[in-house]
């Protein structure tokens, strides 16, 4: 099942052009990995689809344009994960989860339906949260703090799940288990996730596709396998990706 | 030998002040909390009737005001006049411009995600100001409707303040930091307080009346005022209230809001236009009276948590609190001699606002 069509997809702010005709699809158990060099569009193309981003193409979940959808309506189809989050008053870890729901119930009385308090509780468990929810997010480390909006997202509970460097300054501990979770939610039926990748391995050890991007213009799309050719890597970094990598890899030979 | 994770602490920029806050688990506001606020509030209000240039025992002022309450007759003595015609009405107007500026105040801190927003720091009391003067200056009243004229002027102006501000603010920092945020309320006050000389020079007939909005006074509230003051708060507060969980999305972050499914632009457009509209009728009354909306909410949050649903009510009724203490204060410190409101709030304001500015600097240091 098709569920996010993107087509013709361009960002201009004024005379510069970020993105320019990228058009893809995802379909249901679909991992779409972004990839490409600084400045290349990954984000922008987030902030696109999730409506944070003037554009010009379509972008349609499942038929519908994204922009005639509501922002509740919207936010219940796709859900995205930035890569910072800066807090800035003591809320805690709970209170925050429980936003997630606000798409489901809004309004000031909303988000405590037994739906929504179930939905919470499993997305606290399912992250390892549980024992954090009073605590104040002001006093997480780094990557609590990322499994808090990750539990947040779990509970917003979308059919596609858009991730912007969702790994981003998280030590390795952190970086696997982030990952093993988002795969692990991606099993369920009707579920896809894109997300915007800086590491090349992490992109080809768990993605299933993946769109190339280089200033904007898409270098290749397809299964992974096929976008991580050395022949389309090398064009968009402008190196021996592959050499490059092989090099790295040395290092960890056992002597 | 394996080694020992490294533990990220702070990444997530604690914001300057409210690490010690206690940890709330309840959302909402509870009926226990919300009769302690309402009776304190209420206990201050007596007190500050009661006292000043001539002390009535809290007894008497009590029985007066509930004499007066229920249409019974009352003790021939001199309290009865100064309480229910000069003091109570002044109580009352402070009371609720306290309790309207602090709301404004917290939903601003929290629209921003920035501790130190508030009317005054933001320029949109000045801007406000600027309308009320406007108005005196060049006569626009509307037929019938006294104070009508200042105060459409004033909630005009503090709504076209609000959106010049922000719309710098978005345009030269999109994060909008708490320097960026400052920094342009200071050039926007001193902009407006240009503009003010020079409508000053063109009615120099009507210097006196001019003063009073810069400085900010109560002295000579009426229940007209109060009347029209609660009218205010009632629409204006409801509205703000009734968006307490978007703003908790706000305070979490704009980017956030807009992931979760929160309208951002109509939400902050409506909020914008309510915290306008109520400062624009405060300061059409009262007066510019600066920091009262700073100073509140953020001393409510250590006590009840950063969540608006508690916070917001909360830093009504604590709004109202300080500033009736501030009026009192302002009256009996030099009795006979009257301070203006404005310079005890400035005066508490600006020194918490150093403290919470100098926190903040050090947590980011």
């Amino acid at each position: 099942m098709r569920l996010l069509d993107v087509k013709n997809l361009c960002v201009r702010y004024g005379e510069l052009t970020i993105l320019d005709r990228v058009s893809f699809s995802l379909e249901e158990g679909q991992w779409l990995m972004l990839v490409g060099p600084n400045g290349a569009g990954k984000s922008t193309l987030v902030n696109a689809i999730s409506q944070g981003a003037p554009y010009t193409g379509e972008i349609r979940f499942d038929g519908t344009d994204v922009k005639k959808m509501r922002p509740q309506e919207l936010a219940q189809k796709i859900g995205v994960l930035s890569q910072t989050h800066f807090v800035g008053y003591a809320f805690t870890v709970g209170s925050v989860v429980r936003l997630g729901r606000y798409a489901y119930s809004p309004g000031i009385f909303g988000g405590r339906r037994e739906e929504d308090e179930e939905m919470v509780r499993r997305a606290l468990a399912t992250t390892g949260m549980e024992e954090l929810e009073q605590q104040s997010v002001l006093t997480l480390s780094g990557g609590e703090l990322q499994r808090t909006f990750l539990a947040q997202i779990f509970a917003q509970d979308p059919r596609v799940l858009i991730l912007d460097e969702p790994t981003n300054h998280l030590d390795l501990v952190y970086q696997k288990q982030v990952f093993a979770l988002i795969g692990s939610w991606l099993k369920q039926p009707g579920r896809a996730v894109v997300s915007v990748v800086h590491d090349l391995s992490l992109a080809k050890a768990y993605g299933t596709h993946a769109l190339l991007l280089e200033r904007g213009r898409t270098i290749a799309q397809g299964e992974a396998k096929e976008v991580f050719s050395p022949e389309y890597l090398d064009a968009a970094y402008g190196m021996d990706v592959s050499g490059w990598m092989r090099s790295m890899l040395e290092q960890w030979k056992e002597e | 030998m394996p080694r020992k994770r490294k533990e990220h602490k702070g990444d997530g920029v604690p914001s300057p002040s409210l690490k010690s806050a206690p940890i709330k688990t309840r959302e909402g506001f509870r009926a226990g909390e919300l009769l302690f606020f309402a009776l304190a509030a209420l206990f201050t209000a007596l007190v500050c009737v009661s006292a000043g240039s001539v002390n009535v025992p809290l007894k008497e002022t009590f029985g007066v005001i509930w004499n007066a309450i229920f249409s019974l007759p009352q003790p021939d003595t001199t309290s009865v006049p100064i309480i229910l015609s000069v003091r109570l009405p002044r109580v009352l107007c402070v009371a609720l411009t306290g309790a309207a500026l602090s709301v404004c105040g917290g939903a601003m801190q929290g629209l921003l995600r920035n501790p130190l927003a508030d009317g005054s720091t933001l320029g949109v009391s000045s801007g406000a100001s600027l309308g009320a003067v406007i108005a005196i200056a060049f006569g626009v009243t509307f037929p019938g409707l006294p104070l009508a004229g200042t105060m459409v002027l004033a909630m005009a102006f503090a709504f076209l303040s609000l959106v010049i501000i922000l719309g710098l603010a978005y345009k030269i920092d999109y994060s909008l930091s708490t320097n960026t945020i400052i920094l342009i309320g200071v050039i926007y006050s001193m902009f407006v307080s240009s503009i003010l000389s020079l409508v000053i020079t063109f009615a120099s007939d009507h210097i006196k009346s001019i003063t009073f909005w810069t400085m900010g006074s109560l002295l000579g509230a009426s229940y007209q005022n109060a009347l029209v003051l609660l009218c205010a708060l009632v629409v204006c507060g409801t509205v703000i209230l009734r968006y307490a969980r978007e703003l908790n999305a706000f305070a979490i972050g704009e980017e956030n809001a807009r992931h979760i499914g929160v309208p951002v632009k109509r939400v902050k457009l409506i909020l914008m236009i309510a915290v306008s509209a109520l400062i624009g009728v405060c300061v059409s009354i009262g007066g510019s009276i600066g920091f009262v909306g700073l100073v509140t909410p953020h001393m409510v949050r250590m006590i009840v948590g950063p969540n608006h649903k508690r916070l917001l009510p909360a830093s009504l009724f604590g709004g109202a609190i300080f500033l009736m203490l501030a009026d009192l204060v302002s009256r009996v410190i030099l009795s006979p001699l009257e301070l203006p409101i404005g310079v005890v709030t400035s005066f508490v304001g600006a020194i918490l606002f150093v403290v919470i500015f100098y926190r903040a600097r050090r947590v980011r240091a």
